[in-house]
């Protein structure tokens, strides 16, 4: 059996897992209405102004350094698979390639990117 | 040494004398979707019952002893309550987005849970790009997060979805980068091939120096990834009730409370399998006499002996030590985990360059 087609299995299974535990707990489950009952969670008190709004711009940048990073990952896995046969050569390339990210590295952390305030 | 692979091909050959090739496939499909289902559900009541009970422990409790012998059967009692929780409908949220969010992050985790290899041929999927393939997936836990806590239209799931976002994201590199030293050391992605090249020695020891550290530095991040512990800031229950799954009542509630409990599994298997060597046992060379008792052991034994291992380990870790605050928890992977991984990378390429 081909690994494609047994993740598409995997996959079918997992959909299937969540509707039919979803529409088991909406047969079983109790039904009542309160108008009280649909208001965001507030400890009680009643919600004031939207919740939709601008966030900290911390976690704007967070983002921004792991986008930079986890495609560098991307990258390096193939090399990682085939370093035995590349060897020596292989390693100096990657090394030049990681030196530049962690330049990159240190530049957000002398900018002070990597600080929260 | 008894192999699940002589099952599963003894069941693919009785199949064929009966059935034709596209009836076989149908049956072998429904029955590996079953297995995986009912492996999923069991190890989940499992696991809560595990943490519930070695919890307690730490706290000089009892925790469950009433429902069944030694309190066994509290967690099904709790998802039997679970499914009869009624689900309330919210009036200013998302519907859509909302519904969508509790079913990725347990689709995620059941997609990462069928690559986890239990013994010789005893996983689901294999594919040859088998870590590149974990990684991928389990990341996509963090787009329903993110939507659940978004969607919810409340400050406090807001600012956990916010918290566990940047959480996720942050220590997911560190997770790619030591798992990328052993890559190195083996030489392949395939996750049946990386467990069948530690049956001369655990890639723990193979790899010396750097894979030591790539398995202290993925044994934190991976806990951070779990969103417990030290690192539970995105549900801190003190502070935002429940983090980004405040507003999710009955079972919607429950894909998440499942999730978070099989990941925590999914990363003590993938730090078993890439380190400790799967269901490999444990031979050490020239001691013939112990490697021939260890052979006895089944290999499933081992897998599930070395994953509750790493998850004793998390268990341990979540009640001993404080909770983080944000920027140490940020510090803590930009400023330490980033670095000494970087570091680690390029150190364990010399030591395949020099030993192997």
């Amino acid at each position: 059996m081909s690994n494609s087609a047994l993740f598409l299995v995997v996959l079918v299974t997992a959909i299937f897992m969540v509707f039919a535990a979803l529409y088991l707990a909406i047969w079983l489950a109790p039904k009542s209405t309160n108008p009280f009952k649909g208001e965001p969670y507030e400890c009680g008190i009643q919600t004031r102004g939207p919740s939709w709004v601008r966030f900290k711009s911390g976690y704007y940048l967070i983002a921004i350094l792991f986008l930079v990073f986890d495609v560098e990952t991307v990258l390096l896995f193939p090399w990682a698979s085939i370093f035995k046969s590349v060897g020596v050569d292989g390693l100096l390339l990657v090394s030049f390639f990681i030196t530049i990210l962690a330049l990159g590295l240190v530049y957000a952390w002398k900018k002070g990117a990597l600080e929260w305030k | 040494m008894f192999h699940f692979k002589q099952l599963t091909e003894w069941l693919d050959a009785f199949l064929r004398q009966y059935l034709n090739e596209g009836w076989t496939l149908f049956v072998e499909f429904l029955l590996v979707g079953a297995v995986i289902l009912t492996v999923y559900a069991v190890l989940a009541l499992l696991l809560i019952w595990t943490e519930r009970k070695i919890c307690a422990f730490f706290q000089c409790r009892l925790g469950p002893t009433r429902v069944g012998p030694f309190g066994l059967l509290q967690s099904v009692a709790d998802v039997i309550k679970i499914l009869l929780k009624e689900i309330i409908r919210l009036n200013h949220v998302d519907q859509r987005l909302f519904r969508i969010a509790g079913f990725l992050v347990i689709i995620a985790s059941l997609c990462t849970f069928g690559a986890i290899p239990f013994d010789k041929g005893l996983h689901a999927i294999d594919f040859n790009i088998g870590v590149f393939y974990l990684l991928a997936v389990s990341s996509l836990g963090v787009v329903g997060i993110l939507l659940a806590g978004w969607s919810s239209n409340s400050k406090y799931t807001m600012i956990g979805a916010m918290r566990s976002g940047a959480q996720l994201i942050s220590y997911e590199l560190s997770c790619g980068l030591s798992l990328m030293t052993i890559v190195i050391l083996s030489g392949t992605m395939q996750l049946s091939q990386i467990v069948e090249m530690q049956s001369t020695g655990w890639f723990i020891f193979k790899g010396g120096i750097p894979a030591i550290i790539a398995f202290v530095v993925y044994l934190i991040a991976g806990h951070a990834e779990t969103n417990r512990g030290p690192f539970d800031l995105p549900e801190a229950e003190s502070e935002l009730t429940a983090g980004y799954h405040t507003e999710y009542s009955g079972i919607q509630f429950g894909f998440f409370y499942l999730a978070e409990y099989l990941n925590m599994f999914i990363i003590a298997a993938i730090a078993a399998t890439m380190f400790l060597g799967g269901w490999m046992p444990l031979h050490v060379t020239g001691w013939d006499g112990l490697n021939q008792v260890m052979d006895y052991i089944p290999p499933v034994v081992w897998f599930f002996g070395k994953t509750f291992f790493c998850i004793f380990i998390a268990l341990w870790v979540r009640w001993s030590f404080p909770r983080l605050r944000i920027d140490q928890l940020l510090k803590l992977e930009w400023k330490i985990l980033m670095p000494i991984s970087f570091v680690n990378i390029i150190l364990m390429a010399v030591w395949v360059l020099l030993f192997n």
